[in-house]
């Protein structure tokens, strides 16, 4: 019979402070609790919400890793909490809640009105030349491999990783994002999307846009779904600039 | 998504009759087959709307292709004509490949689109937001008592129509596939009402092959693509049990055998209990890191294994809430004007007594598009205008801050959190896949001294705004309400049907349960709902009872099935040579039951119009 392997205790602090309630201040506050196995950030946050401090927020949904709502700073990297194993992590976990977005409360942020705003900016949606057609017709054919490459691009949680990994929009309140360039790079490539480059120029040619990035490429690094952002953003800078010298 | 386009060769000869027979053989004959007719024929058009809107469908590649089908390795070849369109794979218990998908990730692409679509027609979305209580008078819905959640105010939203669309129940068990906020609120508050019904709420659905022990799900797909479940011997089990469908059969027979084959102990032992496992090895590493990414993403970041080279641990769990707001064909509720109701939160009722995977999407977005033209049709009847009463909609306000204030000031002693754990291991120890009279009269019992004792919660943080376990305390009340419905109803059901599976009762009984029963809770100081049932009448069916052609083949029969499937034979001959949509219209008229634009036929590569 193999001998169970010693317990940790891990000691995690999260960055606390509710703008909502009077007198709180932003503080540091480190909770101990003994590991389980396979244990990740959603089981061990929960834990202490109910065991130890019900005040704790924080935002869970699918804990799947595929709802994008759990985005947070863990050891000062944004990524998702649920499908953080405590086991990759050391003793000592530090958490704090997404930069850039606003804050709730402790570990939540809205990243909803983040997304809505830039979604509006950018016009993410499939613009559609006139009216659809009759619904019992075959679909427009699309080639297969084309239909895949637009999923790539589609696959965006909007999680935020990519924001509060960004140098710009530190800077820039409105700068769009990675989530946003990648989201205009998908409708690029869909045919479905009667935009030509010069409407897109007209949305993202300018420092909230593609040529605000500063190419320091932490979106790439730290998206939880391996969105190719870095290639995007290179690519659609190009496709803008040869518009803007027109 | 199913939707029966016929655009893979798989598919060939599939129907809007097929689709309709596969769903309704799926419910073990608790659907109501009109809207299981409105569904079928709206499906495709749905598909095709959604593939305009801008959803990645994966499309059909002309030609050869090797796949798997019952553990062999097959070579199909697609069609010329079929290249580019909408591609479909196989899902339990479906005779065609119908389920139209987007690689790895179909519901989440079909909800990007939604989501870009509706920011496109600038709809406000009030996120944060919880409705928690209906304003009505008895007879007329108003509206809504919204919470939001960050500053903890109460709004209330005066509507002529309001439709709950809220999802299923999921977290009233402890092992669920179901996201945290699956909770059941927006079907408890229509409970709440005292007039709205909630439909055939012991109907719950255990999914096959959620990873073990977490319960995050991993998709139909894999089996549907050829996975395979074994057992601790590394013996594919599924074809002695069921000869026909293997791991293809419906989604409640597949979870049932599992954990009967785990009862004879031929499940894996870990110090967590018991697990079989799925193996989707032979698929190979490109299908696996491609079609089924999100198998591999899971199985990767939450159990550290490689499903390209291991076999991967299952266990089924609470998957799908069958049951939810009882409305008519419209979505409307039949007892509470101007309270609709739509997708997993409603019983249409499509999905009966088990529902087909690929069915919840597609009836998320059919609802949608029905129900939906239903709703913008009675806000414009000028008679539902009406008068707005101010009385009704104060007092709502005011009674339910009332109830936020005692549940932060009123210092009782219960600790929600506690008592939500405790109904969700009763429903997960006792009201699950099996059922027995003796141990859901236990069930029932405990969920009721965990109901009294949740009028006496008390909080340790007081906050008024954000508060999570102030959302915990109101929201487990509620949840001990549905939590009653679907262990009462199961008690009460003496019999088996589809995923309400009584081993004491192991047969289905039409003669005596061909019925829709209907849950209201009549006082807020009652620990019961009060039941009632609704017939099903077989003389109307288009496909009245039989075998599934899976599961368990004796059932007790209705002296009216044989009478109906006369009838039916008889006109069949009559008929002879009779189209088929002439066939179905004879048997059961429905489509002046659509809105007027969703009417008509569904063009295929073998039907053209």
């Amino acid at each position: 019979m193999p001998t169970e392997p010693v317990k940790r205790r891990l000691k995690i602090s999260i960055l606390r402070f509710n703008p909502q309630e009077p007198g709180s201040v932003p503080r540091i506050q480190t909770y101990e609790i003994e590991e389980a196995e396979a244990m990740t950030l959603f089981i061990a946050l929960n834990e202490i919400r109910e065991k130890q401090d019900p005040s704790l927020q924080f935002d869970f949904v699918c804990r799947a890793g595929i709802c994008g709502s759990c985005g947070m700073m863990i050891n000062g990297r944004p990524t998702l909490a649920c499908r953080t194993l405590t086991k990759d992590l050391g003793e000592e976990i530090s958490l704090a809640p997404l930069p850039v977005f606003e804050l709730i409360a402790d570990l939540s942020v809205d990243t909803g009105k983040w997304m809505r705003g830039m979604s509006e900016r950018v016009e993410a949606w499939v613009h559609m030349n006139g009216k659809e057609g009759d619904l019992g017709r075959f679909e427009e054919t699309m080639e297969p491999a084309l239909a895949e490459k637009i999923y790539e691009l589609d696959r965006c949680i909007e999680c935020g990783c990519c924001v509060a990994g960004c140098g710009t929009a530190r800077m820039r309140e409105d700068f769009v994002g990675a989530v946003g360039l990648n989201k205009i790079a998908r409708f690029r490539v869909d045919p479905r999307d009667q935009r030509s480059d010069e409407d897109f120029y007209e949305l993202i040619g300018d420092d909230n846009g593609v040529f605000g990035c500063m190419s320091l490429l932490a979106c790439h690094d730290v998206c939880p779904k391996n969105l190719p952002l870095a290639t995007q953003i290179a690519f659609l800078r190009r496709k803008m600039v040869s518009v803007g010298w027109k | 998504m199913q939707a029966s386009l016929a655009n893979v060769i798989k598919g060939q000869g599939d129907n809007e009759d097929v689709h309709f027979e596969d769903t309704v053989r799926g419910s073990d004959w608790g659907a109501d087959q009109e809207v299981v007719r409105m569904f079928v024929d709206t499906a495709p058009k749905a598909a095709r709307e959604l593939a305009a809107w801008g959803v990645p469908w994966s499309r059909v590649t002309r030609g050869d292709r090797d796949v798997i089908i019952n553990g062999q390795k097959v070579t199909i070849t697609e069609r010329d004509e079929a290249h580019g369109l909408i591609a479909q794979r196989a899902f339990g218990g479906t005779n065609k490949w119908r389920t139209c998908y987007v690689s790895d990730g179909t519901g989440h692409a079909m909800l990007n689109t939604m989501s870009d679509q509706a920011i496109a027609h600038q709809i406000p979305v009030h996120e944060r937001s919880e409705a928690i209580a209906l304003i009505h008078d008895g007879s007329r819905c108003y509206g809504a008592v919204v919470r939001n959640l960050v500053t903890g105010e109460l709004a209330a939203y005066v509507s002529k129509a309001t439709a709950i669309t809220g999802g299923g129940a999921g977290r009233i068990y402890r092992v669920t596939t179901n996201a945290v906020i699956c909770e059941g609120i927006p079907t408890a508050i229509a409970l709440e009402t005292g007039v709205a019904t909630l439909g055939n709420m012991e109907a719950v659905q255990f999914h096959p092959t959620p990873a073990f022990p977490a319960g995050i799900l991993l998709t139909e797909g894999a089996r549907g693509d050829g996975g395979l479940l074994k057992d601790v011997d590394g013996h594919r089990f599924m074809p002695d049990y069921e000869p026909e469908k293997k791991e293809l059969a419906s989604r409640d027979v597949v979870s049932r055998r599992m954990e009967e084959h785990i009862a004879k102990g031929k499940g894996v032992k870990t110090r967590f209990g018991d697990h079989l496992w799925l193996d989707i090895t032979l698929l190979g590493e490109h299908h696996i890191k491609h079609n089924l990414r999100e198998v591999y993403e899971i199985c990767h970041y939450f159990l550290g294994i490689d499903p390209v080279k291991d076999w991967v641990p299952v266990r089924p769990a609470q998957h799908y809430t069958m049951g939810g707001v009882r409305t008519n064909h419209t979505g409307e509720s039949p007892t509470l004007k101007g309270l609709f109701s739509a997708g997993e939160a409603a019983c249409w009722d499509m999905h009966g007594f088990n529902r087909l995977g690929g069915n919840s999407v597609a009836e998320t977005v059919v609802a949608g598009m029905i129900v939906g033209e239903f709703i913008a049709d009675f806000c414009e009847r000028p008679e539902n205008a009406g008068n707005i009463p101010m009385g009704v909609i104060q007092e709502a306000l005011r009674r339910e801050q009332a109830r936020m204030d005692f549940l932060i000031e009123g210092r009782g002693t219960e600790n929600a959190a506690a008592l939500m754990a405790a109904m969700q291991n009763i429903m997960t120890e006792k009201v699950a896949i099996f059922r027995t009279g003796r141990v859901l009269e236990e069930a029932v019992h405990e969920l009721q001294q965990l109901l009294l004792r949740s009028r006496n919660i008390g909080l340790r943080y007081m906050a008024r705004g954000a508060n999570p376990e102030l959302v915990t305390a109101y929201r487990v009340q509620k949840m001990l309400k549905l939590a009653l419905c679907v262990a009462y109803g199961a008690l009460q059901r003496t019999e088996s049907r589809g995923a309400h599976f009584r081993e004491d009762f192991p047969r289905r009984n039409d003669a005596e349960w061909l019925n829709r029963t209907l849950a209201t809770w009549k006082s807020e100081n009652d620990t019961l709902p009060s039941l009632t049932y609704e017939q099903l009448d077989i003389m109307k069916m288009e496909l009245p009872p039989g075998w599934r052609g899976y599961g368990a083949k004796d059932h007790i029969d209705h002296p009216d099935s044989a009478k109906r499937l006369a009838e039916i034979e008889a006109f069949k001959q009559q008929r002879n040579g009779a189209d088929r949509f002439e066939l179905q219209r004879k048997l059961m008229p429905y489509e002046d039951l659509l809105p007027k634009r969703f009417r008509g036929r569904n063009e295929r590569i073998d039907e053209r119009l």
